[in-house]
């Protein structure tokens, strides 16, 4: 790895971390916006609670101190403050147990989402113009068009409630079936499209052809010289993809009644739950990121052409 | 002594006369040239599909300005409740077509009642006409979204496109970090708080009809969506920067936003009309998942989102109301897809083989 | 017998907006050890004929009809597997643009010797070891370090210097180079067509050599083929061409380039476009270009002429003065047309 690289990469860090820092800020704020302020909410709470609350979080100093203290919070404990509505719970612990649900739901998604992506963008590239590369085509813009709410919901309809064939509640293993297939419909359909259109950029490419010049016999033109450039571009969805399943696990979760962290976020939002919904927010948004920075950093790595430049 | 190269025609010493410039026109057959805007609307009359999808979606939008004109309910009106009287629950939850009781017995009596061709809800509120009003809502926050993130990044990206150097560092480093935010969970947070905050600064002024949510929703696309756009029209300024014509305008004395206007932005037309369409349904796709989660229009206004969310308690008995506002959506995000896709095969030169 | 016999070539490309005629009944031959020089401007199917050849057409591509005998064996129709185990190994090629005829995430070294170890006995340490031979061979200095290295590390020059080390792995009997030396600069075409002369001369190889470069052909041609809108105007060595050309389109070309003798002067371009080859004319594809073009030039494509044992051109306007100094005679006797002959008197 050379020295731009590394330079690059650190670029990237950093403005990582700056959005990150953003992101607090703008929760903080924002949350602060409301009357009464996150904390207190808008119900009317026993002296008791706002004792105890100013004490921790000094509710009544200036906003810019309240801020700070919020952060030490954040950076030092990993600590977001405690529920509003769940009482004695505190904000990390229920993100915590929401994480470990949603995380095993969303990897196998992701997992589904690029390996049927990857084969059926391929075969779909390799057979262009055909039924095979058409219907493939129709399909895939059917499931980009629709939002995860609209298939889920229509998955939920169809199989678990007219068909009965899998259990409509998703804290069951079975149960989860649905919500992953609804999870990794639109990354595989995007991921479809991606591949084809990159496998046919390449394909088109001049380094192809000097490959045949060579010789070099067909199935190996797509296997090596082919796929191991057109998968590149792949490489940089992987962090849209992951601020997808998050989003799409808020509506995927609530349909499907998955105990993940979407669905404590959603009802965190029409509960008023602010310290849970600041919370959440940025835990999920760090993911994002973090996950954005991957991928741009496996981008770099893998394409010796970018390093160069 | 002789040699022979066979000629397999008719020769005669008339057809070694010069040929004259006419004679050699008239065997060029050229092309008929057109302009590029010519070309594209021809490429995209031939794509059966986008032609298809651009039907649709007229007809769909035609349908949700003007059937709520004449017919015979209105969205928020519930049947079965009239001042001073006591509530009427035969118009709740009605089937398709399915008369309540109190409609029958004014049908017996002569009257004539417009069907429910969706039903009613729960509330006794026809569903059709709401589902068609959720429609127009859809494609009204789809469409004008779409405008302002056009606009904002026209305006942005230009102005760092143009005048480069420090304005154009300090534009594009805000551009990196708003796009770096994730963007559905940004749009979330504030979509929740400008709800609570803004309703009710907005009492008595104009926009209230509209709705403190959607005037929230437009907000929340002002701050982060033109990101995207203003990149694009940035790329494209800084390409065309390059070409000559740009030079040869200097030449004659022309100055800055008259550069702009006239000479670059013409050129990348094509590439913004083709962005800014397929935002559109990108728009309807976050206006109906805010509004399937709560944070959307506010009620009793409805939206195909919050039409989807509703149905779902009760999805075990009336499916037909989850199916409809889900199909309704799909359709209108699909055809605008594949316009868009057609519009981009048409016009876009670099697919051109 | 020739190296290399190709007769009446059509090659087309069948698109949506119609077919598109790119070769159009060319015949050439190649002897062992020759350099054959193929100019024409773009679009005149120099590379395309090249392409068919080699049988590497694009999907919309067909070789139409006629017939490319490669020591003996006809090609067309040959079948994929047998042509696959002649690429690269008896016919190489290499192409214009070297920047991007390399892939760029796959070490100098390994594509290399994908060439060497596909079509030679060669494996593993003794691949390694022909792979620096070669790149040695091509003047790449420091090879052990080089074969490590990607393409983006290398010059433009030395792109195409490992293109031709790859095109020679195996030793081919013939190389066809389509426009090697046009992306790169003055000073490194001269290199490269040193390299690829002498390079000639030590493996004993042929090379067609396609180009649109007057110049480059001067260079290191034995024989020259002419073509414009896929058809040939004339071919013979390459003094006949040069000193003794009998074609328009080549006394065009050869008038328009700048020398130091006519420096100071107006330059003379050939007037026109070039031809659409979806809608050819029926006659001469260069006659609306022709200054000397007369009615039969529009209307028919003209004869094959023997100018003399290494030159043979088609032009009308060499039929003309045939008829005018009576070395040709019109034979209009009521024998049908087809039979119709012009003869010419040595």
């Amino acid at each position: 790895m050379n020295s731009k690289t590394l330079f690059y990469i650190l670029k990237r860090v950093v403005l990582a971390f700056v959005t990150v820092l953003i992101v607090i800020t703008i929760t903080f704020f924002a949350m602060h916006a409301i009357p009464g302020g996150p904390f207190l909410g808008e119900k009317a709470v026993s002296p008791a609670v706002i004792e105890a609350l100013e004490a921790k979080y000094g509710l009544d100093k200036p906003l810019l101190e309240q801020y700070l203290t919020y952060l030490r919070g954040i950076f030092l404990d990993f600590d977001f403050g405690p529920s509003l509505k769940q009482r004695g719970m505190m904000v990390i612990d229920i993100i915590m147990d929401g994480l470990k649900t949603s995380i095993r739901l969303g990897v196998i998604a992701a997992g589904i989402a690029l390996f049927f992506g990857l084969t059926l963008g391929s075969i779909a590239s390799l057979r262009r113009n055909t039924t095979i590369d058409r219907a493939i085509m129709v399909v895939t813009t059917a499931f980009v068009s629709m939002p995860s709410f609209i298939m889920g919901s229509l998955l939920l309809l169809i199989f678990a409630v007219q068909l009965a064939i899998v259990p409509a509640n998703g804290s069951t293993g079975a149960g989860l079936i649905l919500p992953v297939i609804t999870l990794s419909l639109y990354p595989m359909a995007y991921i479809t499209r991606l591949t084809r259109s990159s496998m046919l950029d390449v394909l088109g490419q001049d380094y192809i052809r000097t490959a045949r010049a060579k010789g070099v016999s067909r199935s190996e033109i797509i296997r090596g010289h082919a796929l191991k450039n057109a998968i590149i571009p792949v490489i940089t969805y992987f962090g849209p993809m992951l601020a997808y399943i998050v989003t799409g696990s808020l509506v995927v979760e609530r349909i499907f009644a998955v105990p993940g962290i979407g669905r404590s976020f959603a009802n965190s939002i029409t509960g008023r739950d602010y310290p849970l919904v600041m919370g959440t927010t940025i835990v999920l948004s760090t993911l994002i990121v973090l996950m954005n920075l991957l991928g741009d950093i496996m981008y770099k790595l893998v394409d010796p052409r970018i390093s160069f430049e | 002594m002789m040699k022979k190269n066979p000629l397999s025609l008719q020769v005669d010493l008339d057809d070694f006369i010069p040929a004259t410039k006419e004679d050699k026109e008239y065997m060029v057959q050229m092309r008929a040239s057109s302009t590029f805007f010519r070309d594209g609307a021809r490429r995209l009359s031939r794509n059966k599909v986008a032609m298809f999808s651009l039907i649709v979606i007229v007809l769909i939008t035609l349908s949700s300005i003007f059937l709520p004109m004449f017919w015979p309910y209105s969205y928020e009106q519930q049947l079965g409740v009239q001042s001073g009287k006591r509530v009427d629950p035969s118009y709740n939850n009605l089937a398709p077509f399915e008369y309540g009781s109190t409609e029958q017995e004014r049908m017996d009596a002569g009257e004539s009642i417009f069907p429910h061709i969706f039903g009613t809800d729960s509330a006794g509120r026809d569903y059709f006409i709401r589902v068609i009003y959720g429609t127009r809502i859809s494609l009204a926050v789809g469409f004008f979204a779409s405008i302002i993130v056009l606009m904002i990044g026209l305006v942005v990206g230009s102005v760092a496109g143009y005048f480069g150097g420090k304005v154009d560092l300090i534009i594009m480093r805000i551009v990196d970090i708003i796009y770096s935010l994730p963007d559905t969970l940004m749009v979330i947070l504030l979509a929740s708080i400008l709800r609570v905050t803004l309703g009710d600064r907005l009492e008595g002024t104009a926009l209230e009809s509209i709705g403190s949510n959607i005037i929230s929703l437009f907000i929340v696309f002002a701050l982060l969506y033109w990101v995207s756009m203003a990149r694009l029209v940035r790329g494209q300024i800084l390409s065309l920067r390059e070409e000559e014509y740009v030079l040869s305008a200097r030449a004659t004395g022309a100055k800055g936003p008259w550069i702009i206007r006239k000479h670059l932005l013409p050129n990348s037309i094509s590439v913004i009309i083709i962005s800014t369409a397929l935002q559109i349904p990108s728009a309807i796709f976050t206006e109906s998942y805010l509004s399937f989660l709560g944070l959307g229009v506010n009620a009793p206004m409805p939206s195909l989102g919050s039409l989807a969310s509703d149905a779902l308690n009760g999805i075990n008995s009336y499916s037909y109301r989850l199916v409809v506002p889900a199909v309704s959506i799909s359709l209108i995000v699909l055809s605008l897809n594949l316009l868009g896709d057609g519009l981009r095969d048409a016009f876009d030169p670099k697919l051109n083989n | 017998m020739a190296l290399l016999e190709v007769k009446d070539l059509h090659t087309s490309f069948f698109t949506d907006a119609g077919e598109v005629k790119a070769v159009n009944g060319i015949s050439f031959n190649l002897d062992c050890g020759k350099i054959l020089g193929i100019v024409g401007e773009s679009g005149s199917g120099k590379s395309v004929s090249a392409y068919s050849i080699m049988q590497i057409l694009a999907p919309t591509g067909k070789i139409v009809s006629g017939s490319i005998k490669f020591d003996g064996m006809e090609l067309i129709g040959i079948g994929e597997k047998t042509m696959r185990s002649i690429r690269g190994k008896r016919i190489s090629m290499i192409f214009q643009d070297p920047m991007t005829s390399l892939n760029p995430v796959y070490t100098i070294g390994h594509q290399l010797m994908e060439a060497i170890t596909l079509h030679t006995d060669y494996q593993g340490a003794a691949a390694r070891e022909r792979t620096v031979e070669l790149l040695r061979l091509v003047n790449v200095n420091d090879p052990g370090k080089r074969i490590k290295q990607y393409p983006y590390e290398f010059s433009g020059g030395m792109r195409q210097r490992v293109m031709i080390a790859m095109a020679l792995a195996c030793e081919p009997d013939i190389l066809i180079a389509d426009e090697p030396t046009t992306a790169l600069d003055v000073t490194i075409q001269a290199q490269i067509l040193e390299l690829m002369n002498s390079l000639q001369d030590e493996i004993g190889m042929s090379i067609i050599l396609i180009t649109h470069d007057l110049g480059v052909v001067a260079q290191i041609c034995d024989e020259v083929v002419v073509m414009y809108a896929g058809e040939i105007c004339e071919q013979g060595t390459a003094d006949e061409i040069y000193y003794n050309s009998h074609h328009e389109y080549t006394k065009g070309l050869l008038a328009s380039i700048p020398t130091i003798a006519t420096a100071g002067q107006k330059l003379k371009p050939i007037s026109g476009t070039p031809i659409d080859l979806l809608n050819l004319p029926d006659g001469c594809p260069f006659a609306p270009r022709c200054d000397e073009a007369m009615k039969i030039c529009l209307r028919e494509h003209a004869p094959k002429m023997q100018i003399n044992d290494e030159h043979i051109a088609y032009c009308w306007v060499n039929v003309k003065k045939g008829l005018s100094d009576g070395s040709v005679i019109l034979d209009n006797s009521t024998v049908p047309h087809q039979q119709k002959e012009v003869l010419v008197h040595e």
